[in-house]
């Protein structure tokens, strides 16, 4: 199959065309990212093909970073990490019960979860929001941190139950036979044999967390604490024609995820064939 | 909560400290009282500790919240007289919401199809190249899939950008491609004429999910057995008759978990209309409509309605999904 038959050149041409086609859209953005102001808004990116060593500059990615970029690159930190970590741990141990106890009520329960992935989350903001402004919670990292957290529990559940069952029954057996109690196998066992499905699941849920502009906001909003989906959101809004402004802006909130992705694509794809549904 | 970037990481730092550390505390102390149970109650109770934050979790931030938005549903715009059905009849004569849930079927229809195409070729023809090339090309067609919607709005956006005046140069890439072919600079997301607009937003799903799609069934195509393939080969079979013929009924259930994943979140979709539209010139999805209602006209009833009309479209995915799961573990 591998020499250059017909069919061998077609394939070739075929997979190049498709990844141009795919990556352009990207390649236009980052281009323009680096352009000047008014070459941006006044000539196509592609000129630089033929005028390639010319108008290079960092600008506008300092003015975006000026007008309240930076301050929501730090917001979305300070959201996205407690809700990856929260989830990942109560999940952890329901998966355990879910895979290893044997209690009433244990399949019914775990149904529910199944079904619940698929629920979408709109179905949850009008109450949530009346409860979060009870306890005076809107606005508050806190109140991101509780919703994502809900929000992604069956997600977590459901991948670390099938990740947990695939794991040798005879070795939690043998642990409770030397007189293991289950917090003990929990914790010194079934978490570190986990760990594929912990970081697959983490992943995901960062990635859901970093990218989501629904969850932030309805229950964050802008402001102070406002994180980088929501200002990008504003400066295609207010300012559709401030292109430069705006190609920078989409790059800065692209870092932290392509990098993620870049480095951990491994586990990424992993969690992806794992628990292939997101409520 | 202060502007100082310091504070808000330390504010972050003690909520994964006190999130993270409390609820294993939590854990901790409750194994332990229960451990102090006689042997036959502590081994009744146990499971209950271990499965109960997490039921507690869904209880509070989906199930009582599901619950609550159905009888808001039947509730006027502040959620303080019952109208009954009102809502709903409202919705079903508004000709806008129609063309709206027109819209969400035209989204299922092409994006989850539409990705699946697309990643079974990109999966089928990099499978064929070395390693290397089939690594780039696979991370090409991949990494939309680490990029946000709002990220991916902008990038579009870009390639869909007009402008009119008179002796202007192009800057969108598509309106350059149709200006240097003659026609007249058009402003894309305006124009309804074949639900084009729609179409160019359901473009960006499909650029989006693709890889997703590439991904899962690329894995699934390395799964089928080398000696299934090679027999049809020897029994004298061309390339596309095996890969309809062997390859494709043996991958079939991965497909189907591939279409069903994105048709959930197809169903959903709201970020690109939001940002690209704001649901106007005729784009409007179910989720946007329901982000218009609450937020713009401040109607908490009609608001339930268009989410409980979503619900309801999602139950049949969900009865599958529950099935699904019975017969993989009968297994």
């Amino acid at each position: 199959m591998r020499q250059l038959t017909l069919g061998g050149v077609a394939v070739r041409v075929a997979i190049t065309l498709l990844c141009v086609l795919w990556f352009i859209p990207t390649l236009g953005l980052l281009v323009s990212s680096f352009r000047d102001e008014a070459d941006v808004k006044t000539s196509g990116w592609w000129t630089v093909i033929t005028d390639p060593f010319s108008q290079w500059t960092f600008d506008s990615y300092r003015q975006v970073l000026e007008s309240g970029m930076a301050n929501a690159f730090v917001n979305s930190i300070v959201v996205s990490v407690p809700a990856t970590l929260l989830p990942i741990m109560i999940a952890a141990f329901a998966a355990y019960a879910f895979t290893f106890m044997r209690f009433w009520g244990r399949n019914v329960l775990f149904m529910l979860i199944v079904g619940l992935l698929v629920v979408p989350l709109q179905v949850a903001f009008v109450p949530l929001l009346n409860l979060f402004t009870d306890y005076d919670l809107n606005g508050t990292f806190l109140a991101v941190w509780l919703a994502h957290t809900g929000f992604g529990m069956p997600l977590a559940v459901y991948i670390l139950r099938n990740y947990m069952s695939s794991l040798p029954h005879e070795i939690i057996e043998s642990a409770e036979i030397d007189g293991a109690s289950h917090f003990q196998t929990f914790w010194r066992l079934i978490v570190p044999m986990s760990v594929p499905a912990l970081a697959a699941f983490a992943i995901f849920q960062f990635l859901w967390v970093w990218n989501d502009l629904l969850v932030a906001l309805i229950f964050l909003g802008a402001g102070d604490n406002e994180v980088v989906t929501i200002t990008l959101r504003d400066l295609i809004g207010d300012k559709g024609q401030e292109w430069h402004l705006l190609t920078a802006g989409a790059f800065i909130t692209m870092t932290v995820p392509l990098l993620v992705f870049f480095s951990l694509q491994r586990y990424f794809v992993r969690g992806l064939t794992a628990g292939s549904v997101k409520g | 909560m202060s502007d100082d970037p310091f504070l808000k990481i330390v504010n972050g730092l003690v909520a994964i400290v006190l999130g993270v550390g409390g609820t294993a505390a939590l854990y901790w102390v409750l194994n332990f009282l229960v451990g102090l149970l006689p042997g036959k109650w502590d081994r009744r109770i146990k499971p209950y500790v271990f499965v109960g934050p997490a039921v507690l979790v869904v209880t509070v931030f989906l199930i009582y919240p599901a619950l609550m938005t159905v009888i808001f549903s039947f509730a006027d715009a502040n959620s303080i007289n019952w109208v009954g059905f009102q809502n709903y009849v409202d919705l079903f004569q508004d000709k806008e919401f129609l063309g709206t849930l027109f819209n969400n079927l035209l989204w299922i229809l092409i994006v989850p199809a539409g990705s699946v195409i697309v990643g079974l070729l990109v999966a089928v023809l990099a499978d064929r190249l070395k390693a290397l090339p089939e690594r780039i090309a696979k991370s090409v067609i991949f990494m939309p899939m680490a990029i946000s919607f709002v990220g991916a709005s902008t990038i579009w956006g870009f390639v869909y950008a007009t402008r009119f005046a008179q002796g202007d140069k192009q800057i969108g890439l598509l309106s350059a491609i149709s200006t240097s072919l003659g026609f007249e600079p058009v402003a894309w997301l305006r124009i309804q004429t074949g639900s084009l607009n729609d179409l160019l937003l359901i473009v960006i799903m499909v650029w989006l999910q693709a890889g997703f799609a590439m991904v899962l069934l690329s894995s699934a195509i390395k799964g089928v057995p080398d000696d299934t393939v090679e027999a049809a080969r020897i029994d004298g079979a061309s390339e596309i008759q095996i890969f309809f013929q062997v390859v494709v009924p043996q991958i079939w259930p991965t497909v189907i978990v591939v279409f069903v994943t994105i048709l959930i979140l197809v169903l959903k979709v709201f970020d690109i209309v939001y940002v690209m539209t704001g649901g106007r010139s005729g784009t409007s999805v179910l989720a946007n409509t329901f982000f218009v209602e609450l937020f713009e006209f401040g109607d908490a009833g009609r608001a339930a309605a268009v989410v409980v009309v979503l619900m309801i479209a999602v139950i049949p995915v969900m009865i599958y999904q529950m099935r699904q799961f019975k017969k993989q573990e009968a297994r």
